[in-house]
């Protein structure tokens, strides 16, 4: 394989991996944590406003790995740097 | 594929650029600000208001409250900067039903303004509130080992707010642009209605965390008050 093609296939593979264990592992965290404010405001239906809001924040702050991960592999699929720099060679 | 409106140039110049995320951006701000200054052109205290005097009673009352339940008493010196944000993007991102609009809020460079503004009020308000000694003290509590780690957290805390608005936008436009390629008839629609509430979500999210970051700079000197307001009692006490 050259240069080229050994890019294209590991570029295309990471971005693909990426994304994937990106929407696996915050899938599980938002999951467990939408479970436990839905127990507690089954609890104590009172503190509803206060367990919502900190939920959407926490739900925010765990949601935001995977747009990491997602933005990760769209700039290596759209905007790659190694791609444009060995293809203007 | 465009990854952001920044690529659609209208005019350039050396290095200024009139690209449509600008464009958008005036516009939105113009709708806004007209839309205001007409409203409260003519406001009534009486029991029969207008429906547009009604909306945004209802939008100032909502977001004062969201602001003190947070933990800042005076929320009337926080809505002005807060509310903003909060009313900016809400307007940006709903504007996606109008078709052919491209939201300002998917191009980074917009993002990364909203969350340097942030990043420069957070002191802003600290210091307003507990003076610049007060301020930079609050940087190394409750140890000194913790300095290096709290600045850190300045910085990444911002680049946080400006990528997650970002991604969640960007990718809501990507997806539906996939999709229209793939299934053009039914699914690119339910797509956009869940960017609505995408965009929504993350409004209230970023004018939230934002309202979080200024209540921890501003917590610190209220805490020093009391204790001087505690000692001073205790002062009088003791005097008799």
């Amino acid at each position: 394989m050259d240069n080229v093609t050994l890019i294209a296939v590991a570029s295309i593979v990471t971005a693909g991996i990426t994304t994937g264990i990106g929407c696996m592992m915050p899938a599980m965290g938002e999951g467990k944590s939408v479970s436990s404010a839905l127990s507690s405001i089954a609890q104590q239906p009172d503190a509803a406003p206060t367990i919502t809001r900190t939920l959407f924040v926490g739900l925010a702050m765990i949601e935001s790995t995977a747009i990491y991960c997602f933005v990760v592999s769209m700039i290596l699929i759209f905007a790659n740097p190694f791609w444009n720099h060995i293809i203007a060679k | 594929m465009k990854l952001s409106p920044d690529e659609t140039i209208f005019w350039q110049h050396g290095f200024i650029t009139i690209n449509l995320t600008i464009a958008t951006t005036w516009a939105i701000m113009l709708v806004l600000v007209v839309a205001s200054l007409l409203i409260t052109r003519k406001l009534k205290t009486g029991i029969h208001i207008s429906r547009a005097q009604c909306i945004l009673e209802m939008l100032v009352t909502g977001m004062n409250n969201q602001i003190k339940d947070i933990g800042l008493d005076k929320p009337e010196q926080y809505i002005g900067f807060i509310g903003t944000l909060f009313l900016f993007i809400v307007t940006a991102n709903i504007c996606i039903i109008f078709p052919w609009y491209e939201p300002p809020t998917g191009s980074l460079s917009t993002t990364v303004a909203l969350a340097v503004s942030v990043f420069i009020a957070v002191p802003f308000f600290g210091i307003e509130k507990s003076g610049i000694t007060g301020y930079l003290k609050s940087y190394i509590k409750p140890t000194v080992i913790m300095l290096p780690f709290n600045l850190i957290s300045e910085i990444t805390r911002t680049l946080a707010l400006a990528v997650r608005l970002f991604g969640n936008i960007m990718s809501g436009g990507m997806i539906v642009a996939i999709l229209l390629s793939i299934t053009p008839f039914i699914f690119p629609i339910v797509m956009k209605v869940l960017g609505l509430l995408t965009g929504m979500v993350q409004a209230y999210i970023f004018s939230i965390l934002a309202t979080v970051y200024i209540a921890a700079a501003v917590r610190e000197g209220k805490k020093k008050d009391k204790i001087k307001s505690i000692t001073n009692n205790l002062k009088e006490v003791k005097n008799g």
